[in-house]
């Protein structure tokens, strides 16, 4: 028997042709539960006497203000809205690939016979898991990193006007800018594939790794794998982090006026 | 040679030779933090976020070679 490992997500079912794959439907799970807890700590902030739970996430909250503060300064109030809830949205989805469940469950795939008989030559088994991680899915992370690369133009125009902010990668008066101007165009596409690639490739080796170490050691297994869950804990905060410390970083870039 | 064969060359050799460079830089970065804490010990609490994040930039390439491994493995 070998481990199921699988580089992009399967197809559980279709709604009209739409195909649900089962990161979607974690990725769902996941707003869901994002929301339930805003709607949470909406609710604690409205009473005079509030809960534990409202003091921790409270402090979180206070304490990546405090991060961005240090990169954006003045702005922090402005884009503090979107980079903290891709901070948690992102910190969720790669948490989820390592609740109880998600990747073990395994079902009979219900769609796409020829496919299946394609997939049964790498992992042995037909079946596929029910649920996976959310950002273990280039998809997903793909569709972030868009957000980002886009929003950090979108706040580039807003802030510096369209004329200076084309400046930036169209200037025929100086000799220099006209060989720099497509570099920047080159590394604003670069940008897309590092961010995306990044965070699956770190959540998606986790996967893998969590899913061979039993392989390699099945005598010791529980005291191996329990280590290696806290890494990936570790490593979801860290990806989750640098994602947005890199975005917060490239909309201060943009948004800054040029000397 | 058989594709099989020289698909798990190219695997080893994709993520083998590709962690070489972020290992040395995983290295430079700890030495440095470990040289900047020595010097400043007060900072240490600034010191070990960029510390972390320095190390998860230079993973990142480590995570490419992985992921373009595993591509070579199971997809092509």
């Amino acid at each position: 028997m070998s481990p199921h490992i699988s580089i992009k997500a399967e197809k559980v079912f279709e709604i009209l042709g739409f195909p649900i794959t089962n990161s979607l439907l974690v990725t769902t799970l996941v707003i869901v539960v994002f929301s339930f807890i805003a709607r949470y700590y909406y609710q604690e902030l409205q009473k005079e006497d509030r809960s534990l739970v409202f003091y921790g996430l409270h402090a979180m909250f206070v304490g990546l203000y405090g991060m961005f503060e240090s990169v954006l300064r003045k702005n922090v109030n402005v884009f503090y809205g979107l980079l903290g809830s891709f901070f948690f949205f992102i910190l969720l989805s790669n948490w989820s690939g390592l609740v109880p469940g998600v990747g073990s469950i395994l079902i009979e795939p219900q769609i796409h016979l020829e496919e299946i008989a394609e997939s049964k030559e790498i992992h042995g088994s037909g079946k596929i898991p029910l649920l996976r991680g959310g950002t273990a899915d280039l998809n997903t992370t793909v569709a972030l990193a868009l957000l980002s690369v886009i929003l950090t133009q979108i706040f580039g125009f807003k802030y510096l006007g369209a004329k200076a902010h084309l400046k930036k990668y169209f200037n025929f008066k100086d000799p220099i800018m006209i060989m720099l101007g497509p570099l920047e165009i080159i590394q604003e596409l670069a940008r897309i594939v590092s961010f995306s690639f990044r965070l699956y490739g770190n959540i998606f080796a986790g996967e893998v790794l969590l899913a061979i170490i039993p392989f390699l050691l099945p005598v010791v297994f529980s005291f191996v794998v329990a280590p290696m869950f806290f890494l990936e804990i570790f490593v979801g905060t860290v990806q989750a982090f640098v994602f947005v410390m890199l975005s917060a970083v490239f909309i201060n870039m943009a948004v800054a006026k040029q000397h | 040679m058989d594709v099989d064969a020289a698909r798990l060359i190219a695997t080893s050799l994709a993520i083998g030779i590709g962690v070489i460079g972020p290992g040395i830089g995983i290295g430079l970065i700890g030495s440095k933090a470990m040289e900047a804490l020595g010097r400043n010990p007060e900072a240490e609490a600034s010191i070990r976020t960029t510390m972390i994040l320095a190390a998860a930039f230079a993973e990142s390439i480590a995570i490419f070679a992985l992921v373009v491994a595993l591509i070579i493995k199971f997809v092509v």
